[in-house]
């Protein structure tokens, strides 16, 4: 940073002239001091925002947890039974199970579709902008939106997936895709995520394949290399951070997965594909208890912190 | 050309063309679903949307307008101001306050949710949309602050130098000569905060509670959870495309920025 930058009140000084004498060294200290100060005051909205509603809320869902925190009324210390009692919550145990299931699965396959998509469009040909404007297209439909809209799809009131299905005699009879078998309403909303997800994924691992440079290719065919050896200690090996912040975001966003549960399969059947998050909604606001609500989330919390940490590790030394 | 390679070009458009195929037909569909009637197609099932018992009412659209617009005003605002701010100045606590805000991403959105529900409440803010703009804000701003930053790092120093050499004011230049030059940036954060607070569903859900408050996107799902018998579906997917035209509009004209925006911030990180 220039500690030459002349004062903001210099309105009126005239342009100094390359052979002008320098500001005596206390004058260009008190300057750096005020830039600082101003840089301070345009962080000052920064600050705030992240510490009223992101600083707050951490330390008081924390202290949440200690009490017995109805929705009404006043909240009573009772440390620790709400993190005793997750332990004797069924639905907890079996939502724990699903949300894992259904991330390791939601992982692989979006990685996989993601990573193909990327590498079809990953070169400059005819209709290839078209290819990618088709895949990110679903990401401008919110997630909600993406829901109710494969809730139409799936269903066999109007949607076509069933008719086509039958007509090419893959299925017959009636089939409740999204709330029929525990499966199918999983397949359901993996369908659902591969579809609005994808594209936004192709995106980054797309910028991650640009990234390498040529030169590494031509130096791979020069020495004899087959495509799938170019691929396996070439590609990957060099889109090493990119695939990692992927699969970050990826599991992240499959731990925490709500929308497409709640209005896609509501959680049926049989609570079959509750996840955690529909879990700590639930304690919330249907069961009204929020001390509760908040030991879960203080439980996800620390869960993810320590695998974001682990995963940054990897990503520092690695690259 | 050799055989491999025309069978690989011909492999290519085949795999390409049906895969966009797949992509396309939900939102091809969605649109043809909602213009279906009984009858042939018309406008009955947006009639039913907007007139039904749990449908949508123009002042769903209206809070949802208001969610919008307060968020990308708010995100553009602090975003602007703190990105010229670690982009541009060196100050006590930078480093620290940069990877705080950083860290939003690292938290469950649920974890937070049920804090700021009581703290709003304790603030006056319950069930209310600046409330609820406000907390949108605060998810934006990682991913905000980090594109606003690296825009401010990207434009010349002497640019803004021979500004103030010129009398500028640090105010004024930050208005006449850094927004230009970081456009793009703005754009790309605009548009994301638009279609995060247009489409959101979690925080709204959690945050307001009366029907009055709700937004459209809040509206068109309690169409389908509030339902004890059958759904309408029907209307259902008048309702998705009414969510989604805005957003696809949007998104087609400025995929081209957005995308460019977006890359080149992901890349410099």
């Amino acid at each position: 940073m220039s500690t030459l930058t002349p004062p903001r009140s210099g309105k009126a000084r005239p342009l100094p002239a390359p052979e002008a004498p320098r500001p005596p060294r206390r004058f260009r200290r008190s300057a750096a001091r005020s830039r600082a100060a101003l840089g301070a005051l345009y962080a000052t909205p920064t600050a705030v925002m992240v510490g009223l509603f992101f600083l707050v809320p951490l330390v008081l869902v924390g202290w949440m947890s200690l009490h017995k925190w109805p929705l009404l009324g006043a909240p009573t210390m009772n440390m620790p039974d709400n993190y005793t009692r997750i332990a004797d919550n069924e639905l907890v145990a079996s939502a724990v199970w699903f949300t894992v299931k259904y991330t390791v699965l939601m992982t692989v396959g979006l990685f996989v579709v993601a990573f193909g998509l990327a590498l079809l469009v990953q070169q400059r040909r005819r209709g290839v902008g078209f290819l990618r404007t088709a895949f990110l297209l679903p990401m401008a439909v919110g997630f909600a939106s993406a829901s109710l809209l494969f809730l139409g799809l799936l269903s066999d009131e109007i949607g076509p997936v069933s008719d086509l299905l039958r007509s090419i005699g893959l299925i017959d009879g009636y089939v409740s895709w999204t709330s029929g078998s525990s499966e199918s309403a999983l397949g359901s909303a993996m369908v659902l995520v591969l579809w609005r997800f994808a594209g936004f994924n192709m995106l980054i691992l797309l910028t991650g394949l640009q990234a390498i440079p040529l030169e590494v290719y031509e130096a791979a065919r020069i020495d004899g290399a087959s495509r799938w050896q170019t691929f396996r200690r070439v590609t990957i090996p060099l889109m090493r951070p990119t695939i990692a912040l992927v699969l970050t975001m990826m599991i992240t966003g499959s731990l925490l997965a709500f929308d497409q549960f709640w209005i896609l399969t509501r959680g049926g059947p049989d609570n079959s594909t509750t996840s955690l998050v529909m879990v700590i909604y639930r304690e919330a606001f249907i069961r009204l208890d929020l001390g509760s609500a908040a030991a879960i989330s203080v439980a996800l919390l620390a869960v993810l912190v320590v695998f974001n940490v682990i995963q940054l590790g990897v990503l520092r030394r690695r690259s | 050309m050799t055989r491999s390679s025309l069978a690989g070009r011909w492999g290519y458009y085949v795999t390409g063309t049906a895969l966009a195929i797949l992509f396309l037909s939900p939102l091809l569909w969605s649109g043809w679903a909602s213009l279906r009637t009984n009858s042939g197609f018309g406008l009955e099932n947006y009639d039913r949307l907007f007139t039904s018992d749990n449908g949508i009412r123009v002042h769903h659209v209206v809070n949802s307008l208001t969610v919008s617009a307060l968020t990308v005003a708010g995100t553009l605002l602090v975003a602007t101001l703190g990105g010229y701010a670690f982009g541009r100045f060196r100050f006590p606590g930078r480093d620290l306050l940069f990877l705080l805000t950083l860290a939003i991403l690292m938290v469950p959105y649920a974890t937070i949710l049920i804090a700021l529900y009581v703290l709003l409440g304790w603030i006056g803010l319950q069930d209310s949309l600046i409330g609820l703009s406000l907390v949108l804000i605060m998810f934006q701003l990682p991913f905000s602050i980090f594109m606003m930053r690296n825009s401010f790092e990207a434009v010349p120093r002497e640019l803004e130098e021979s500004a103030q050499v010129d009398g500028c004011n640090s105010v004024s230049t930050l208005l006449r000569i850094m927004l230009p030059a970081v456009k793009p940036g703005l754009v790309t954060v605009g548009l994301f905060a638009f279609l995060t607070s247009w489409s959101e569903f979690f925080a709204p859900l959690i945050l307001l509670n009366s029907t009055d408050q709700f937004t459209t996107t809040l509206a068109v799902v309690n169409m389908r959870t509030a339902s004890h018998g059958s759904i309408d579906y029907a209307a259902l997917e008048a309702g998705v495309v009414f969510m989604a035209v805005p957003c696809l509009l949007l998104f087609a004209f400025m995929q081209r920025s957005y995308v460019r925006g977006f890359t080149s911030g992901a890349l410099k990180g």
